[in-house]
């Protein structure tokens, strides 16, 4: 079995192509003369890059295409006829007629005598500088034709600077500074955090991180804008100091957030050397957060599984395998459990994280050679409700918008969501909005970065208690329909008339008021008055919203409530307007439109629809089931009484991310065969007989699918440590169950995706080589896919109300659990924390604690950094706590990415009504202050540590055979 | 115990200029020999006259008119005043009839009209002095017309650049903005001026009045004074004077029962020499980092908070209100070619008789510096003289018939810049003033761009290496790129102006550098 190559996407090292100056967009066109040459672009473009465009290139420094113009390097500097001086063509707009020369004598020398000010003050070692080779003032230096420093190097200056090297990913050495601001530019513009500044003033202007404290303690996230901004060796990669200039690259995909960042992946051989967010993505425009931009490092992590190991019981040691007789163990046993236990005592999960295709085949792999449906996916636990209540209300099991729709947006209502930790890209555009003027709404139990930050200030920040979200967005919905706040011709152009009049008469009645809910949310009457009004009177308002919306008992519901509030006021189908949901993991969106769940074959298609059924039976052929399998709850439930026997789980961790866990581990250890593929030994894979070494995103070839249906591709770079990609894998372990699969690459899956989804019928890797990246729907209909959904109609027909009845969850406070536990996630960490805790990005987040108002802490005697206990009715877990204002008396938060955290230990079986999805966000709880770890938190160190021993004696094992 | 039945009406000068010649003391000692005297008299504070060779000067009203005093130390305080209430003429201070100083004589005080005369937090002494009625005009009038008068009074921003005020006021009254602004720039750090600080603190009302009659002309309904650090009196005189103004219907809404408004904030600067320059200035008052916008886009059109502002000097701004009470035509009737009205000038360093003189333009240099300054304060011969700032030529002695406007300065090299003149002897050591531009520069610049922060730097070291003897020639040829590359590549007007000194002491003064 051997790997497919990538060559073919790899294109030698060159530093992105920059225009200097951003495109404007108008329907006015200027010509003018650059040296002669006639140049006709859009009124209110600089000189630069007109000239630029046309191939003219003028020497810069301090000017970038992605930020706005700046004018101080002076290097820039032209001759334009009738006009007095040297005027910077960086900050000059173009003029109708103008005539430009960019290389007089006066010019060169003028750039010259600028450069030779620059070049007195910068150490003289570009032989064994870092960007030697890839630095744009050594670039410069070269364009003007410097030829000596006449000031010689004696005078002030700033060689003898101090690094900075405290950020575990890059190195600030302002000795090699030249003042330009692009970082702190970048810092302000781009990513909108405004941690950077100019300290000092004159000659002792320099770069400062916050109060001029080192880059680590200060405001910086290590977002990398400002390394990318700079044009020298001030700000570099660690790692590129380290290992040198990449000599190729390649574009591919985050394998993060369901942001799904365009990267170049920059190598060296194997080696990834950087990755530098692809300014060219149409996701993140050139942006990217930590984690995509500097935690790869898991890649190469020791603790990677380089080889497929089996096992006849949990308790035994790993037995080091080759690949043959792994699949062949794997696909015994399946058979002989289904032999023993019947056909559908297996079973299936996809994963979230891999790609389209890889999921595609396990979907498959399920259904036509386990035979049955039993087949669910991590989505599950996190979008499942947005699946149910979007295709309920809007037709389609996705968000409407792409990302770029923010910058239409006039009022951004943003929903149980905390972008600029858990989607930092997208949050960056949509501060960008907030900062040019549009409003925003914040509906969240806690006071996330978004409510107030610089320059951002949320009009009103709803903070309503955990589990009462959709007496919130009906409360909300009440004012605009009883204050007649309605876009009437929407509604009756766009929605079924019967379904709305039924839901009005609902949504009107007296009991939805603010005011009777107010005692209910805890949001004050006038706050979510004040909240509707603006989200409905706004040209265009957008929501955005994450699994604070989904992860409860009416998840489903709240999803509705959303559509339905957007659809009543008429915003959905154009820019800046839409249901937005900010999907966790980079290819949840794809996993759900591969047909991961039980119920749906790709493209959100009921089972039980024989025509759908009978297309994809004659395709693959094997008869198919048309009742749907288990879900993920269900096959734990049927695995702790005995009837499930094996899973095969691909890329997921269901023992650490998953509620209940002590559930969780117990279904788990009930089962006969349980084969995990993974990149690491999960919490999940303590318990597995089959290990089968995952590849990770630079290792395997395919696509991912954003949050705003948005297919990007996946590009191999490196070989998979174990050989095989992912996908492969799966063919194997099929064709050892004796259903066929060959397929030489991701791209003949794609297509056959395509032949078999009507949304994606026109999606192709020839496509995306053109396009670099496609938004579902894409078939004959829109060739080049769709940016915005539900622009004339919907998918079925018109637009469907649904009543939304607040219905209180059982998990409430109560005496014995007096408090409401939240969970959530942090910028530096992803997840369950299996790749970024490989990473340097522990320094930021070395442990999950636990967020405490003061009043209950001082309540219970809880000290800030002290253990405390948390105890629901299933588990009981203990963490340091943080005393904090940014949660409400009587409600507690914690992060979920390190395993003997527990914080499912606690969470509870709770989910919700239509799909499921775990009620994460609310758990009561009792925190009482302790002083040892908790009974489960002994048991899972003795358990991981018995495994990690387990996992040693294979090593050693391998060791001694000769 | 008063015998008179007349009150008798003793002026001593408030500014912070006569303070820190000892006005404060001559002030107190006067209202002591008042109370133990038996003259029913009253010190009240005036502004300075401007003629600091003679202050403290103190001043007495008599039936014919104020006389005065000065310079007065406070043991010249006894005997100044009679007892019977009169005016001590054998007083060795006496000076006679304040009016009729030929100093004074010889100046027309259109902007400063009423330097001294006035106090400066009374709206009464300012109404009674014309005060007020060019706004009344204003109200009268639609902005256009307003602006129209303004342009046709020839008058020149006063804070260095000399571009059209009207021409500057039409821009924003013709441009879009959901809130436009007037600034009024106050932070007036060129060495040896004091007329805007003068304005303030003798005179605050006619620069409120001017910032309101800009904002009836553009459509601005909010103004703001920029004021330096260093002027805590300034700052203080002119929030008084808006409260005052604010309190009787010349501030706020309805303005004088209009339909206009207008509101007035203090702003006091960070101590920055750079936050003079206009663009810098505003990101000072939205609260950033004093540092320079390119340009364009002009102020007018986006400045601050992006919206349509006009920024005027304090000189500018208070020099509207005679414009719009005596008409166009009076103002523009002084003054030569197309430099209309009259300069402020502040004269100042080693000169004999320093202070302010508001002469027509078209004055030449050599008058000033002979029969107002009256030479040097040493007696030794004008090396040098200074023009417009740290950032201006030095001018020799050869150039010294050129009258004192716009283009006739800027055709020698140099520039009337905000009118102030600093003078010096043969004594001065004129490589070291080209050398002190530059450090000036160092130590002022925003750190923008390039050519000014690096440049000013590097001159200095130049020059000193030149000073030194260390490759002199080769050096100078250095030096002479150096002030080219920073005038023609810096920024804004200070990296681009602080070369001038420099070159024109390589220029008249070779021998010197």
């Amino acid at each position: 079995m051997a790997s497919t190559g990538s060559v073919r996407y790899w294109k030698p090292y060159r530093r992105a192509d920059d225009l200097g100056t951003p495109a404007v967009h108008s329907d006015v066109s200027v010509s003018l003369e650059i040296d002669g040459q006639s140049v006709s672009v859009p009124a209110g473009t600089t000189v630069m890059r007109a000239a630029i465009q046309a191939g003219v290139s003028i020497p810069k420094l301090c000017a970038t295409d992605s930020q706005e113009p700046f004018g101080s390097c002076r290097l820039c500097v032209v001759e334009i006829e009738g006009r007095k001086g040297y005027p910077a063509s960086c900050t000059t707009e173009v003029a109708e007629g103008m005539r430009v020369s960019t290389q007089t004598p006066e010019v060169a020398k003028l750039r010259r005598n600028v450069m030779e000010l620059y070049i007195s003050d910068h150490p003289l070692d570009c032989l064994t500088c870092p960007t030697n080779g890839d630095c744009e003032l050594q670039d410069m230096a070269g364009a003007v034709g410097l030829r000596e420093v006449r000031y010689g190097y004696d005078g002030e200056n700033h060689l003898s600077a101090a690094k900075d090297t405290s950020n575990e990913y890059f190195t600030f050495d302002p000795s090699k500074c030249i003042v330009c601001s692009r970082c702190v530019r970048a810092c302000d513009e781009i990513q909108g955090t405004h941690a950077l500044t100019i300290d000092g003033r004159g000659f002792a202007s320099r770069i400062a991180a916050s109060d001029d404290r080192s880059f680590f303690d200060s405001e910086c996230v290590s977002c990398g804008a400002c390394v990318q901004a700079c044009p020298t060796a001030t700000l570099a990669e660690t790692s590129l100091i380290a290992l040198g200039q990449p000599e190729h690259y390649a574009i591919t995909t985050c394998a993060y957030c369901g942001v799904g960042c365009s990267f170049r992946a920059e190598m060296k051989g194997e080696q990834v050397v950087r990755m530098v967010p692809n300014k060219d993505g149409h996701a993140n425009h050139g942006h990217s957060c930590v984690k995509g931009r500097f935690a790869f490092g898991y890649a190469t992590h020791p603790d990677r599984i380089a080889q497929p190991m089996i096992r006849e019981s949990i308790r035994e040691p790993w037995r080091k395998v080759d690949w043959e007789e792994a699949v062949r163990f794997a696909a015994d046993r399946i058979r002989s459990v289904q032999q023993q236990h019947g056909p559908l005592s297996v079973g299936g999960i996809t994963s979230s994280r891999c790609t389209n295709e890889e999921t595609y085949l396990v979907q498959k792999l399920v259904r036509a050679a386990f035979g049955n449906n039993n087949v669910d996916t991590c989505a599950r636990v996190c979008h499942s409700p947005t699946g149910y209540g979007l295709k309920t209300t809007l037709g389609e099991s996705a968000g409407t918008q792409t990302f770029d729709s923010v910058e239409d947006a006039d009022v951004v209502m943003v929903i149980g969501a905390n972008p600029t930790d858990a989607h930092p890209v997208f949050a960056s555009q949509m501060k960008r909005r907030l900062r040019a003027g549009a409003g925003l709404i914040v509906a969240d139990p806690r006071v996330i970065d978004l409510v107030r930050s610089p320059h951002v200030q949320a009009n009103h920040h709803l903070q309503l208690r955990p589990g009462t979200n959709v007496a919130l967005i009906n409360a909300m919905t009440h004012v605009v329909v009883s204050e007649g706040l309605e876009d009437e011709a929407f509604v009756e152009a766009r929605c079924e008339r019967e379904s709305y009049a039924d839901w009005r008469e609902f949504i009107a009645r007296p009991e939805h008021a603010p005011e009777n809910l107010e005692a209910v949310t805890g949001v004050p009457a006038a706050e979510v008055r004040a909240a509707a009004r603006l989200y409905a009177g706004a040209r265009n308002a957008a929501i955005y919203y994450g699994l604070g919306v989904t992860e409860h008992s009416q998840g489903s519901t709240m999803v509705m409530g959303i559509a339905n509030l957007a659809m009543v006021t008429g915003n959905l189908g154009r820019p800046g307007t839409g249901v937005n949901p900010l999907r966790g993991q980079n290819n949840v969106q794809g996993a759900c439109d591969m047909g991961s769940f039980p119920h749906e074959l790709p493209g959100y298609r009921h089972i039980s629809d024989p025509a759908v059924r009978g297309a994809f039976e004659s395709h693959w052929g094997v008869s198919l089931l048309p009742e749907p399998g288990y879900r993920i709850p269900n096959m734990l439930d049927a695995a702790a009484n005995g009837e499930f026997k094996a899973l095969y789980v691909q890329g997921e961790d269901l023992a650490q991310s998953d509620p209940d866990t002590q559930h969780v581990t117990a279904a788990l250890s009930a089962l006969d065969c349980l084969i995990v593929q993974d990149i690491f030994l999960n919490e999940t894979a303590k318990y597995a007989h089959v290990l089968l070494p995952g590849s990770t995103f630079l290792e395997k070839n395919g696509t991912f699918t954003n949050a705003e249906r948005r297919i990007s591709p996946v590009r191999k770079v490196m070989q998979p440590v174990a050989g095989l990609e992912d996908w492969e894998v799966t063919c194997a372990l099929s064709n050892a169950l004796g259903y066929p699969m060959h397929y030489e690459h991701p791209r003949e899956i794609m297509a056959e995706i395509a032949a078999l989804t009507p949304t994606f019928s026109g999606v192709s890797y020839e496509l995306l080589d053109r396009r670099s990246s496609v938004q579902w729907p894409c078939n004959a209909e829109r060739p080049e896919g769709t940016e915005i959904m539900h622009e004339e109609t919907f998918p079925i027909g018109k637009g469907h109300f649904a009543p939304t009845p607040y219905v209180a969850t059982d998990e409430r406070s109560t005496r014995k659990y007096p408090l409401l536990l939240t969970t959530g996630r942090i910028l530096s960490q992803y997840n369950v924390g299996a790749q970024t805790r490989r990473t340097g990005n522990v320094s930021w987040h070395e442990e999950d604690r636990l967020e405490i108002h003061p009043q209950d802490a001082e309540l219970r005697g809880i000290v800030d950094g002290k253990w405390v206990g948390i105890s629901s009715r299933v588990g009981e877990t203990v963490l340091r706590a943080v005393v904090t204002e940014n949660v409400l008396p009587g409600v507690v938060y914690t992060t979920f990415h390190h395993p003997e955290s527990g914080a499912n230990v606690v969470t509870t079986e709770n989910s919700d009504w239509a799909t499921n999805c775990p009620e994460y966000k609310v758990t009561a709880v009792q925190v009482v202050p302790v002083s040892e770890p908790s009974q489960w938190q002994r048991r899972h160190a003795d358990f991981s540590g018995e495994q990690d021993a387990l996992m040693r004696t294979a090593d050693r094992d391998e060791a001694t055979t000769p | 115990m008063p015998s008179s039945s007349k009150t008798v009406s003793i002026y001593v000068p408030s500014d912070t200029g006569a303070r820190s010649l000892g006005a404060d003391a001559v002030a107190t000692e006067l209202a002591a020999a008042v109370e133990q005297s038996n003259v029913d008299g009253e010190v009240r504070r005036s502004g300075t006259r401007g003629l600091y060779w003679l202050e403290p000067l103190v001043e007495i009203e008599t039936e014919s008119g104020r006389v005065a005093y000065g310079p007065v130390a406070p043991e010249d305080v006894a005997g100044i005043v009679n007892p019977d209430g009169s005016a001590n003429e054998r007083h060795p201070r006496y000076l006679g009839d304040v009016e009729n100083l030929a100093v004074l004589r010889r100046q027309n005080r259109l902007t400063f009209e009423r330097l001294g005369i006035t106090r400066p937090a009374s709206l009464t002494d300012y109404c009674e002095h014309g005060g007020y009625a060019g706004l009344r005009n204003a109200i009268a009038q639609s902005p256009a017309e307003i602006v129209a008068t303004v342009t046709r009074s020839g008058l020149r921003g006063r804070g260095g650049a000399a571009f059209p005020t009207g021409v500057k006021w039409r821009t924003v009254l013709e441009a879009e903005g959901r809130q436009k602004y007037i600034v009024c720039n106050a932070d007036e750090g060129d060495s040896g001026t004091f007329a805007d600080r003068l304005v303030m603190e003798c005179d605050p009302f006619a620069l409120l009045e001017g910032m309101t009659i800009a904002g009836i002309a553009t459509g601005a309904t909010k103004g703001f004074v920029y004021i330096r650090a260093e002027y805590p009196q300034s700052i203080a005189t002119v929030a008084d004077a808006i409260n005052t103004a604010t309190d009787a219907g010349l501030l706020g809404d309805g303005i004088l029962d209009s339909a206009h408004n207008f509101d007035v904030e203090v702003r006091e600067g960070a101590g920055a020499y750079i936050c003079g320059e206009e663009t810098s200035l505003l990101e000072s008052l939205e609260g950033k980092r004093g540092t320079v916008r390119f340009r364009p886009p002009l102020p007018a059109i986006k400045g601050l908070f992006g919206q349509p502002t006009v920024v005027n000097n304090v000189i500018s701004l208070a020099t509207v209100p005679i414009i719009l009470r005596e008409g166009a035509d009076h103002y523009r009737d002084f003054g030569v070619g197309q430099s209309r009205g009259t300069l402020t000038i502040q004269l100042g360093g080693n000169v004999a008789r320093g202070g302010l003189y508001e002469m027509d333009f078209g004055i030449s240099l050599e008058e000033v510096l002979y029969d107002l300054g009256g030479g040097t304060a040493s007696g030794r011969p004008i090396r040098a003289v200074q023009a417009g700032g740290p950032l201006g030529a030095l001018i020799p002695p050869k150039h010294f018939d050129t009258p004192l406007d716009y283009e006739a300065m800027q055709a020698i090299g140099g520039m009337v810049g905000h009118g102030g003149l600093v003078v010096f002897d043969d004594t001065v050591d004129l490589g070291a003033l080209a050398r002190f531009s530059m450090e000036f520069c160092a130590i002022e610049s925003c750190g923008k761009c390039t050519p000014c922060r690096i440049g000013a730097v590097r001159g200095t070291e130049v020059i000193d290496r030149i000073r030194s003897g260390d490759n002199a020639d080769a050096n100078r040829v250095l030096l002479n790129e150096l002030c080219d590359t920073m005038i023609e590549g810096s920024l804004c007007g200070l990296g681009g102006m602080a070369p001038l000194p420099v070159k024109s002491v390589l220029t008249h003064f070779p021998e010197e550098l």
